[in-house]
């Protein structure tokens, strides 16, 4: 036996992430069940088949050749007694149109198209947002119950019943979203949102696990790209949403440092910033003025797109910063803003002006269980020169840490303070 | 050395467990090939064997009933095999104790392969 070839560590996901919303244009959405029951069959035959020859030069194509065929099997031994996709009809019936049917949906152009439909399906904006997220991270990136709990520091039954009740609203809508509706605009949007949200949740989440962040990160931004290649979905809000991920994404490598602890923006190793991710962020980001909407992502890649271009901490442009912060909290306002936005000021205009600034949030007290919150009081103390108020923040927010890497860059914080 | 047969045995439920999500199916095949070529690194494998279908028959008794598929009755069904190379059982034995079909209900049956000195 030859040496098996390595397997890409996502490519099971991925796989599942397109197979399933390919075999949906020929099953319908009303038995997703049974198009993940395809798929799990086809990993299954890859196990016994890959072990014994080991990994195929393609595995995606060797996936992909098995789901077809058992779809093609599944087609003929039910047709009559179970309805599948109601738009193609008659078309399921003879061998003459059966196979033809089946290969284009598993065409390139086809399962990208059935991925985005799916997306937009998912997203429907009568779900709470984390059904929605949920939906997608199951559907679209192949995600267990159990990794969607962990990445959301929330019970694997609640998620699976989020799950549960999003595949029930997919099934009762009969068919998946068609790119061509007249709802199409206001569905990006709530689409862009649940990308952003899935974005945000790897970038700041409370999950511990380091290797899901980056995963959830990496899927939002696959998820925008694919988006954008839908030219009615790339529109300049969609390419700063991109940008906004790009640039954020660029960071991730100095979130943490050698030791593995968080690393906040100020103490960052910038050498360590993705330069190739801010060339691209960048990109993007000039791509996003070309429309008139200046939308939250736009502010926020701006605000990330300063950052990225502050070789060091002293010449990031504070009043720049903060002016994009008010800009940010009149068309995108929340609590996480307008915090952000106080820090930006401390830093422009010294500590007693970000405590001033962290003391007028008007809707604080939604901030009041995030750990973060109160270590900006503190780090803003210290600054100061009030070593005893902010060590009272920083122990405040070591109470409300939600891991271990918060937990430690706290008490660093905390140690700061004797 | 001595040719061992190594039988892969699990119920068809447990076999969809261990795959039942794409993240379980990724880690099920990660272990497999990690196995695999750590028995094939250290010289003891001397065939990969051969993958199963699931369909089949099987034919019984003297009026050769037959009946479709081994799974059908069997709840413990070889999803596979291969033959590796050991000094002796209880080497095989120890070789299959990294086998990643044991980490659910399953089960590896060691067999020797028979000599016959002629």
């Amino acid at each position: 036996m030859s040496a098996p070839a390595e397997l890409d560590r996502h490519l099971f996901r991925r796989e599942a992430g397109r197979l399933i919303p390919a075999l949906t244009r020929i099953f319908g959405v009303h038995n997703l069940a049974l198009a993940e029951d395809v798929v799990q069959d086809a990993f299954c035959r890859a196990l016994e088949v890959w072990k014994a020859r080991g990994v195929p030069e393609n595995p995606s194509a060797w996936l992909m050749a098995t789901a077809r065929n058992r779809a093609l099997d599944v087609l003929r031994r039910e047709r009559t007694a179970r309805t599948f996709a109601p738009e193609l009809g008659r078309l399921l019936e003879t061998e003459w149109t059966l196979t033809p049917l089946v290969d284009e949906a598993f065409a390139t152009g086809a399962i990208r198209d059935e991925q985005l439909r799916m997306m937009f399906s998912c997203c429907h904006p009568r779900l709470p947002e984390e059904v929605q997220l949920a939906l997608v991270l199951n559907i679209l990136c192949g995600f267990g119950a159990a990794e969607i709990a962990a990445a959301f520091l929330t019970g694997r039954a609640a998620v699976e019943k989020r799950i549960a009740r999003g595949k029930t609203a997919l099934a009762g809508a009969k068919r998946l979203f068609d790119l061509g509706d007249a709802e199409f605009e206001s569905r990006l949007s709530t689409v862009r949102r649940a990308l952003y949200l899935l974005f945000n949740e790897g970038y700041h989440g409370a999950s511990a696990d380091a290797p899901v962040h980056a995963d959830l990160c990496a899927e939002a931004l696959r998820l925008t790209m694919l988006l954008r290649e839908h030219p009615p979905a790339a529109t300049p809000t969609t390419d700063a949403l991109a940008a906004l991920m790009f640039l954020h994404a660029a960071r991730l490598p100095a979130r943490t440092d050698a030791a593995g602890d968080l690393s906040a923006l100020v103490d960052q190793d910038r050498s360590r910033w993705d330069r190739r991710l801010i060339a691209d962020g960048l990109a993007l980001l000039e791509r996003s003025a070309a429309g008139s909407e200046v939308s939250g992502y736009h502010v926020e890649a701006a605000i990330a797109a300063a950052h990225a271009g502050a070789p060091t901490l002293g010449d990031t442009d504070w009043p720049a910063i903060v002016a994009l912060y008010d800009r940010l909290m009149a068309v995108a306002p929340s609590p996480v803003v307008a915090l952000n936005r106080a820090i930006a000021i401390g830093e422009r205009d010294g500590p007693e002006r970000g405590l001033a600034a962290l003391g007028a949030i008007a809707d604080r007290d939604r901030l009041s269980a995030y750990p973060f919150f109160a270590a900006a009081h503190g780090e803003l103390e210290l600054r100061r020169g009030a070593p005893d108020a902010a060590r009272k923040r920083f122990e405040a927010a070591l109470a409300l840490a939600r891991n271990d890497a918060e937990r430690r860059f706290l008490e660093r914080r905390l140690e700061a303070c004797r | 050395m001595s040719d061992f047969v190594f039988l892969f045995r699990a119920t068809e439920a447990d076999n969809r467990e261990h795959m039942g999500t794409p993240e379980r199916a990724q880690r099920s095949m990660e272990a497999w090939l990690t196995w695999i070529r750590d028995l094939e690194a250290k010289g003891h494998l001397k065939d990969a064997g051969q993958p199963l279908d699931r369909g089949g028959k099987v034919v019984r008794g003297k009026k050769k009933v037959i009946t479709d598929g081994p799974y059908a009755e069997s709840k413990d069904l070889v999803l596979g095999f291969m033959v590796v190379q050991a000094r002796d059982l209880a080497q095989a034995v120890e070789l299959s104790s990294g086998c990643p079909m044991l980490d659910g209900s399953g089960s590896v049956e060691i067999r020797p392969i028979a000599k016959f000195e002629m």
